[in-house]
C-alpha cells in the first residue's frame, strides 16, 4: 500500500486551541508528516474526511468522539477504513495514553512502529500541557493569596495605625507562633473582620476567601 | 477497611444509582468509598474502564456487548452483575414534524404515530432529502429500540431512514439547526430540547419495548473476579440507593443532588420530572404523567436476566449483518452475570428470580413468577407490536423480523 511510504496525515481534534497547538509544536519534530489541528464541533466529520488523515489524535474529555467513532465503524466500507488504535503487544503504553488524556485512531494497515513515535509524543505533550495548566492554577492561587495578604495588612494599617512595614512583620510573627502560613492567618483577620464589621461595600458580596468561584451558567 | 472503587458515567438521570449511593451512605454501609468518574462520550467512559481508571462503569447495555464480541475493537470481555436501570429514553422530534405525526395533548401511538412518520419519509425520501433521527451511540439501547419500532412501521432504517450518532448535550442544537428531524436520547436531554422549543416528545422507549434493558454497571470481566467481595457489596449498594430512588418522598432530595455540577449539572426540575416518570411533552404545555417511564427497581429490574444481553445481540446482528452463532450467542449472554447478583443478595430481603433467562414480551398482565427467595409479580413486558423473544428459538426469531 503506497501510502505507508509516504507523508503521514495526522489530525488533531481538540476543543482546546492552546492545547492543540502545544500538540502540533511537538508532532512537528517528527520527519514526513503533516499536521491539521480540527478545533471546531461542527462539521468535524466532513472535515475528517476532506483531511483523509492516517493518524487521528482526540483528546478524552472530547464530546465528539462518539460520533467519530460512528463516522470510522461507517467508513470501514471505504478504501481507506480506520480503526480505534489497539496495539496489543503494549498495552502499557495504550493505558499510559489514556493516563495522559489522549485516544488515537489510525488508518487500517498502518504499522504500530510509525504510530507509536507519535502517540509517544503525544502523551508527552499532553502531559507537559496538564503540568502547564496546573503551574498556572497555582499560580492564580498565589495571587488570590498575596490579594488576601494585602487586604488583611491593610485592615492592620487602618485599625492599629501601623505602618505597611509593621502590618506585614506582625502577620509574619503571628504565623511563626503558631505554626502556620502567613495567609492563613490573613483570611483570618479578613473573616474577623468581616464578622465585625460586614462585607466590605461594593456591588457584589465579595466571597470570604476570594479563592475561587466561576460563573454557573444555566443548563 | 474500605475499600475505593472509581466508578465512571455519563451525565445522565439514569446515573442516579451509584451517585446516591456514595451520596446517601449505601457504599459505605457496604465498606465501600465510590470516586465517581464523569465523562462526556461513551468511548471515553469505555477507555477509562478498558485501561484500569475505573473499576466499573455507567455504560449503555450494548456495547458491553459489543466490547466483549470484539465489534469495532479487539475483543475485552466484560462483565454486568447489575442492571441500573430499564428504559427512561423518549423520542422527540422536530416540533413542526411532531405536529404532523402525533395527535397533541399526550404521548402518541407508537404504531401511529410510525405509521404517519413512514409517509413523511417517503416524502422525504423522493425529494432527495432523507429523514434525518439522531441516537446517541451505535451500541446503544436507544438505537436497537428506534430501529426496531421504525422497522416494525415499515420504514427501513439506513435505506428510508438515515440514522446517524449525535452526542447528547448537543440533540437540542442538532434539531434546532436542522441537521437531524428527530433524537432518541436519555433525560434530561430530551426535556432540555422541549424547554429551548425546538422538539416535541412523542414516544417514551417504554412504549417500544414495556421493559427493555437499558444502562447496566460493567466491569472487566478479570477485574470483577479479582475483586469479587467488593463488586458484589457494590450490588447490595446499588440495590439499597434503587429503593430510596423509587420512594417518592426523597423525589425532591434526589433532584437537587443529582442537578449538582459534580454529576448531572442540569435543572433540578426537569430531572425530578423524569424520577417522577412525567414530561413536558411541548413547550408551555402541562406535564404528562407516564408511569415507568423509568423503571430502577421494582419486579428485579436490577437482575441481569441472561435474555436480555441476547436480545441486544440479536439486534446487534439485525442490524450489522453476519450470520447467527451460537457460540457468540452464548458468549453475549454470559456479559450478563445473574450468578453474581444472586451471591451479593441470597439471604437479604430481596426477592430473587428463580430463573436467569426468560421468554421477553410474553407477559400481557401481572404474573407472579417463580423464585429462590422472595415474591415478584411481572406486569406487562410486550413489544408494541406483539412479538415475542424466546432465547431458545434466536435464529427463528431473526428470521421472523421485519
Amino acid at each position: 500500500m503506497l501510502w505507508h511510504a509516504g507523508l503521514m496525515r495526522i489530525a488533531v481534534v481538540d476543543e482546546s486551541a492552546a492545547r492543540a497547538s502545544v500538540i502540533r509544536e511537538g508532532l512537528a519534530e517528527i520527519e514526513d508528516c503533516e499536521i491539521f489541528v480540527v478545533t471546531e464541533r461542527r462539521g468535524l466529520v466532513a472535515h475528517i474526511g476532506q483531511i483523509a488523515p492516517d493518524i487521528v489524535l482526540i483528546d478524552l474529555g472530547n464530546p465528539s468522539r462518539d460520533v467519530l467513532e460512528e463516522y470510522f465503524a461507517v467508513s470501514r466500507a471505504l478504501a481507506r477504513p480506520i480503526a480505534m488504535f489497539v496495539d496489543e503487544s503494549d498495552e502499557e503504553a495504550l493505558a499510559a495514553s489514556v493516563e495522559a488524556g489522549v485516544s488515537s485512531y489510525v488508518v487500517d494497515g498502518l504499522a504500530p512502529h510509525r504510530i507509536r513515535p507519535i502517540l509517544d509524543l503525544a502523551v508527552r505533550r499532553f502531559n507537559a500541557f496538564s503540568r502547564l495548566e496546573a503551574d498556572l492554577a497555582d499560580a492564580r492561587g498565589r495571587l488570590a493569596e498575596r490579594e488576601a495578604v494585602d487586604k488583611a495588612k491593610r485592615i492592620l494599617m487602618q485599625s492599629r495605625g501601623l505602618a505597611e512595614h509593621e502590618a506585614y512583620a506582625e502577620l509574619r510573627a503571628t504565623a511563626m507562633r503558631q505554626s502556620r502560613r502567613i495567609v492563613d492567618i490573613a483570611e483570618a483577620i479578613l473573616t474577623a473582620d468581616q464578622l465585625l464589621n460586614g462585607p466590605p461595600p461594593g456591588p457584589s458580596a465579595r466571597r470570604p476567601t476570594g479563592r475561587k468561584g466561576h460563573d454557573r451558567t444555566a443548563p | 477497611m474500605t475499600q475505593e472503587l472509581a466508578i465512571g458515567f455519563l451525565p445522565l438521570v439514569d446515573a442516579c444509582l451509584p451517585i446516591l449511593a456514595h451520596e446517601h451512605g449505601f457504599a459505605e454501609a457496604e465498606g465501600l468509598s465510590l470516586r465517581l468518574v464523569r465523562d462526556v462520550s461513551w468511548a471515553t467512559v469505555l477507555d477509562r474502564l478498558l485501561y484500569g481508571q475505573t473499576d466499573a462503569a455507567h455504560l449503555v447495555a450494548p456495547l458491553a456487548i459489543a466490547t466483549t464480541l470484539g465489534r469495532g475493537r479487539p475483543a475485552k470481555p466484560l462483565s454486568v452483575p447489575f442492571v441500573l436501570g430499564l428504559n427512561g429514553n423518549a423520542i422527540t422530534l422536530r416540533s413542526d414534524l411532531a405536529a404532523y405525526v402525533c395527535p397533541a395533548g399526550g404521548l402518541g401511538d407508537p404504531a401511529a404515530v410510525g405509521a404517519a412518520l413512514a409517509q413523511v419519509a417517503h416524502r422525504r425520501m423522493a425529494s432527495g432529502r432523507a429523514l434525518r433521527l439522531g441516537v446517541v451511540h451505535r451500541y446503544s439501547s436507544h438505537n436497537y429500540m428506534l430501529r426496531y419500532w421504525l422497522a416494525a412501521c415499515g420504514l427501513r432504517p439506513d435505506q428510508d431512514v438515515e440514522i446517524a450518532t449525535i452526542a447528547p448535550p448537543f440533540c437540542a442544537d442538532a434539531l434546532e439547526a436542522g441537521e437531524v428531524d428527530g433524537i432518541c436520547v436519555g433525560e434530561p436531554w430530551n426535556s432540555v430540547a422541549v424547554e429551548r422549543g425546538v422538539g416535541t416528545i412523542v414516544l417514551a422507549t417504554a412504549q417500544i419495548w414495556r421493559r427493555g434493558v437499558e444502562k447496566v454497571l460493567a466491569w472487566r470481566e478479570s477485574v470483577m473476579e479479582e475483586r469479587r467481595p467488593q463488586a458484589e457489596a457494590l450490588v447490595r449498594a446499588l440495590v439499597a440507593a434503587a429503593r430510596h430512588f423509587i420512594d417518592p418522598a426523597n423525589w425532591d432530595a434526589n433532584a437537587a443532588l443529582l442537578a449538582r455540577r459534580a454529576y448531572l449539572d442540569a435543572s433540578p426540575e426537569i430531572i425530578r420530572r423524569a424520577i417522577s416518570d412525567r414530561l413536558l411533552l411541548r413547550q408551555g404545555g402541562e406535564p404528562v404523567h407516564y408511569p415507568d417511564f423509568m423503571f430502577q427497581y421494582r419486579e428485579a429490574a436490577n437482575f441481569p436476566w441472561v435474555s436480555q444481553a441476547q436480545w441486544l445481540y440479536t439486534q446487534m446482528l439485525r442490524w450489522e449483518g453476519g450470520a447467527f452463532d451460537s457460540v457468540e450467542a452464548a458468549r453475549a449472554g454470559r456479559v450478563f452475570r445473574p450468578d453474581v447478583y444472586r451471591a451479593a443478595l441470597i439471604g437479604s430481603g430481596e426477592p430473587l428470580p428463580g430463573a436467569s433467562s426468560k421468554v421477553e414480551g410474553s407477559l400481557a398482565g401481572p404474573m407472579a413468577v417463580g423464585t429462590q427467595q422472595g415474591l415478584i409479580t411481572m406486569e406487562p413486558n410486550h413489544f408494541f407490536d406483539g412479538r415475542i423473544f424466546d432465547p431458545a428459538a434466536m435464529p427463528a426469531y431473526l428470521a421472523g423480523l421485519p
